[in-house]
């Protein structure tokens, strides 16, 4: 009576093939995104091991000289050390500098993200599970929120909260949940109408279980791409605000707040200030985004079949 | 009878997939008569809907035809360049969907999309197009058409819109028309209505109809001639009701005997036992191998259609007596 | 009105074990607080209702098999929802055994359970397969994590598929072994009553048997009572006791699959019966499906009085006026109609 499977058309016969495995070996399909994914694990790499690869600390203010500063690549230092791509404003190792303004604009994006992820997605689960009234207050109040532009919002509420890494955080996540929001109560609204949400009802299963065990795990995809685009944005987003000088505060500066401080030297010639910060920036944001369009197009539509 | 309207000889229509080789369509051969209605019948996976659209020159990639022929009034379809088949589709030779808005464009009113249609292989005036429009549309069994052509398709039934589908199709006067289950998806009273005229249709205007489905009873009704496939090729063919009462290859007798139509109610119902082949790859002999009841070793190679006057069976062993129904 | 111990004087008789009284169900159009202003501006806004079912009343016996049948705007989806325990009633009850199905807008009976028609959209795509049927029982003390993969195995084998399966994917199986997992979740939470909403339709002619076989043995083995929902006239003749015919949210016949298939009351059974296709054995026949006039009616607006009327051929200006009332035929079988014998 039992009949057997039919073989599955990737992958051993006898394993299971999870959704998540399937969606791994098709976004390995694509070389180019394959590259992007890898840049980004570098460079997440390098900014996680900043301290212990590069040649000189730059916060450490005592290793500092005047002497060195403003000089372009190639130049050896009073440390002793080739700086590779040359000194800034203040004598510090450029290299040195974006290595670890590497690791701040990651930090503060990827926690961004996070933290804008928790929360717009309770937002718009709550929304589409929901419904009626709590549907339409919570989805009006995003739609309020995503007709401003975020850059504007992050300004002011940085100009309102003052400086430093928490307020920066707050600000960059207020202006972002919003389309976190709007992606999960669309992927929720859209499996809260199938057959096996109906079923899991049906069994009955409490709304908590619903939610958790089989609404939010099959929204993750949408999510995921979201995630990946807005960590990107959070990025840039923090460094237009260094940039500005509304960021970070100088002591810890991000890649955005490198480029700040180098612009003022362009004119005469000494680029490599801003431009080396500048190019590791949009490689970064770059490599993400490449990434999450990857991401995005594999996932849908799915072309089952 | 008279010359074949259309004659495909050893079709083959095959997928080309990451995977491997689909052989979704493997050595189709028949003919169809002016006027002729022929049932092409199968379950999933038989290559019922791929023969369709290879006929139509509808094959995307990763599949296409790698071989065979296909003659509409003596004229090769195949490798014919892009331009030189949509000069020949939809005015010789048209299809009607199982979903009528695989047809129709929902943010166009009826009367546009029949313009259009007609206005690809026509010139005329606006106004002999929708006159000829209404035409059709009564034909088919639309009310008040001429009031009709300004409505959109959001505003027919879904009967009512199979129609409009299929008078699209009959707009140029096609020598052969190609129907994908456009039934299916409708409800029985509907069903039995566009069966009707269907047949009327067919008999009327004298285009040959190729009807596809899965449905065996459905196709009974309307179709003089039956073609069974499994698995890309043709098992079985011969005059519907001969087909049907004494079918000779051991897939249609094991199909007709799992309909609870033919089982006592609540009698357990034949099933064929295993599951529908993989058709990535298949290995060589009879495709229905792994699950006849009357399998040998000669059945590792692959059966030839043999041909006994209006009957066809690939067997190497085709059943003799009739099986009760 | 209901077909079980009905004497005909009016007294009261017994519920069924499956008991549907006057269920209603109305489905008004969402609309947004922009609607409700563009409506009393004179905009040309949708404000009627869908009677998807629109007062009925059923008695089923322990069990018993019923098939619904019906074409599309029916409601027989709908109904079997509520009995199911997935929709509200807008106004009626259901209960089973005596104990109502929903509270609060909440199922709280597990004896109910409902297997869907799309076998590739019931499942959980990113659930294992054993944990989909497990779901259910652990989450309502059926079993316990210990005996988890022993209860799940026995499901799993009386449905029909290996038990090693568990650890796989909805999407690495075909339809009919997905509609089998799909039985097997419902089985596994013990009901009574199992709720089938077009279980077969999306499924082969091959596998369709291998399916109905599993349903006849389930009958047999496990004396459930069945509601088998289906457009297809003869699969449900082939599983059921007795038949229901619905109509715009209406039954309109109702009695033992027999009966109700060689000697139906109400026109529109017979005009149905008339217009589904049949093998045709016989090349000197030819084959003339009487079709049922014109369309089915929008649910939006059902015509005055029976809702059959504008297509039925015996109708005269009585069936516009008067809505007839189920009536008994004879014992046991009822039909709507004012010239039903």
């Amino acid at each position: 009576m039992s009949d057997p499977v039919m073989k599955p058309l990737t992958g051993d016969a006898s394993k299971a093939i999870s959704p998540w495995r399937d969606l791994w070996w098709r976004f390995c399909e694509d070389r180019v995104a394959l590259f992007a994914f890898g840049v980004v694990v570098l460079l997440v790499l390098m900014a996680l091991f900043a301290p212990l690869i590069s040649p000189q600390n730059p916060y450490d203010l005592s290793g500092l000289s005047l002497r060195d500063a403003r000089r372009p690549p190639g130049f050896v230092g009073s440390g002793g050390y080739t700086h590779v791509l040359g000194t800034d404003a203040q004598g510090r190792d450029l290299l040195s500098a974006i290595l670890y303004g590497l690791r701040v604009s990651l930090q503060i994006g990827i926690t961004a993200g996070a933290v804008a992820l928790v929360i717009g997605t309770s937002i718009g689960i709550t929304a589409a599970y929901a419904r009626g009234f709590v549907e339409a207050i919570l989805m009006r109040i995003v739609d309020l929120q995503l007709s401003f532009p975020p850059i504007l919002l992050a300004l002011v509420l940085v100009a309102l909260l003052g400086q430093g890494q928490a307020q920066l955080v707050t600000a960059l996540v207020a202006a972002q949940y919003a389309y976190f929001a709007r992606t999960a109560f669309g992927a929720a609204s859209a499996e809260r109408s199938k057959d096996y949400v109906e079923a899991a009802a049906a069994t009955p299963l409490s709304a908590r279980r619903i939610v958790f065990r089989h609404i939010l795990p099959n929204a993750m995809p949408a999510l995921i791409v979201v995630a990946t685009v807005q960590i990107a944005y959070a990025i840039a987003l923090e460094a237009t605000l260094s940039f500005l000088g509304l960021g970070l505060p100088v002591t810890e500066p991000s890649l955005g707040m490198l480029i700040s401080n180098g612009v003022k030297y362009m004119m005469s010639g000494r680029t490599w200030m801003s431009v080396y910060p500048g190019i590791m920036l949009i490689i970064l944001i770059v490599a993400i985004n490449m990434v999450g369009d990857h991401l995005r197009d594999i996932l849908n539509p799915r072309l089952d079949k | 009878m008279s010359a074949p309207i259309l004659e495909v000889r050893d079709l083959k229509t095959h997928f080309f997939t990451r995977a491997g080789v689909v052989k979704a369509v493997d050595g189709v051969s028949f003919s169809v008569g002016p006027g002729e209605i022929v049932g092409l019948v199968g379950e999933s996976g038989s290559g019922k809907s791929v023969t369709g659209f290879s006929l139509m020159g509808l094959v995307d990639p990763p599949g296409r035809i790698v071989s065979g022929s296909i003659r509409l009034d003596g004229e090769e379809l195949i490798g014919l360049s892009w331009n030189q088949f949509r000069a020949l589709r939809g005015s010789r030779i048209a299809m009607v969907f199982q979903d009528p808005m695989a047809t129709l464009n929902p943010v166009l009113t009826i009367g546009t999309q029949m313009r259009l249609a007609i206005s690809a292989h026509d010139k005329t005036s606006r106004r002999a197009a929708d006159a000829r429009a209404a035409e059709v549309l009564t034909r088919v069994g639309i009310p008040e058409a001429q009031s009709r052509l300004g409505a959109y398709p959001h505003e027919f039934s879904g009967g009512m819109r199979q129609r409009v589908a299929i008078a699209i199709a009959l707009l140029h006067g096609s020598q052969v028309l190609i129907a994908d289950e456009p039934t299916t998806a409708l409800d029985v009273s509907i069903q039995a209505q566009i069966l009707t005229e269907m047949r009327d249709l067919a008999a009327e205007t004298g285009t040959a109809l190729v009807w596809i489905s899965h449905d065996l009873a459905t196709v009974s009704t309307l179709a003089s001639r039956l073609l069974v496939m499994y698995a890309g090729r043709i098992v079985e063919q011969g005059p519907v009701a001969t087909v049907l009462r004494d079918p000779r290859h051991p897939y249609t007798a094991g199909l007709l005997r799992s309909l609870p139509a033919t089982a006592k109610p609540g009698e357990d119902l034949f099933q064929i036992p295993g599951s529908t082949p993989s058709l990535l790859d298949p290995p060589p002999g009879c495709p229905f191998r792994p699950r006849c009841q009357h399998a040998s070793e000669a059945c590792t190679t692959d059966p030839p259609l043999e041909v006994s006057g209006e009957r066809g069976v690939r067997c190497f062993h085709p059943l003799r007596q009739t099986v009760s129904a | 009105m209901s077909a079980l111990g009905d004497t005909g004087d009016g007294s009261l008789h017994p519920q069924g074990f499956v008991h549907v009284r006057d269920a209603h169900k109305h489905f008004g159009p969402q609309l947004t607080l922009g609607d409700r202003i563009a409506a009393k501006l004179g905009a040309n806004v949708e404000t009627r209702s869908v009677r998807a079912v629109d007062g009925v009343s059923l008695d089923i016996v322990r069990g018993e098999t019923l098939g619904l049948v019906g074409e599309s705007g029916c409601g027989k989806s709908t109904l079997g929802r509520m009995i199911a325990g997935i929709l509200t009633p807008s106004s009626g009850s259901v209960a089973v055994d005596g104990a109502p199905v929903m509270a609060d807008g909440k199922k709280i009976d597990t004896r109910v359970q409902m297997i869907f028609q799309d076998p590739f959209a019931s499942l959980d795509p990113r659930m294992r397969i054993g944990d989909i049927i497990a779901e259910g029982p652990l989450a309502h003390g059926l079993t316990s994590k210990a005996e988890q993969a022993a209860y799940v195995a026995g499901y799993l084998e009386r449905a029909g598929l290996d038990a090693s399966l568990v650890r796989r994917f909805p999407h690495q199986f075909s339809g009919g072994q997905r509609q089998r997992i799909a039985i097997a979740r419902a089985l596994a939470m013990q009901p009574e009553v199992l709720v089938c909403d077009e279980p077969v339709a999306s499924l082969d002619v091959s596998i369709q048997a291998q399916i109905i076989n599993l349903f006849l043995a389930l009958q047999r083995d496990l004396g459930l009572t069945l509601i088998f929902i289906s457009h297809d006239l003869s699969v449900v003749r082939h599983l059921s006791d007795r038949v229901a015919v619905m109509y715009l949210g209406r039954i309109v016949e109702e009695g033992p699959a027999e009966l109700v298939y060689t000697a139906p009351a109400h026109p529109y059974t017979k005009g149905l019966l008339a217009s589904v296709p049949r093998l045709v054995l016989d090349e000197t026949e030819l084959v003339t499906l009487e079709a049922i006039e014109g369309e089915i009616p929008s649910p939006l607006s059902p015509p005055a009085g029976c809702n059959f009327n504008p297509r039925c051929p015996l109708a005269e200006t009585r069936c516009v006026r008067d809505d007839p009332e189920l009536r008994l035929v004879r014992p046991g079988h009822l039909a709507a109609c004012h010239f039903a014998e």
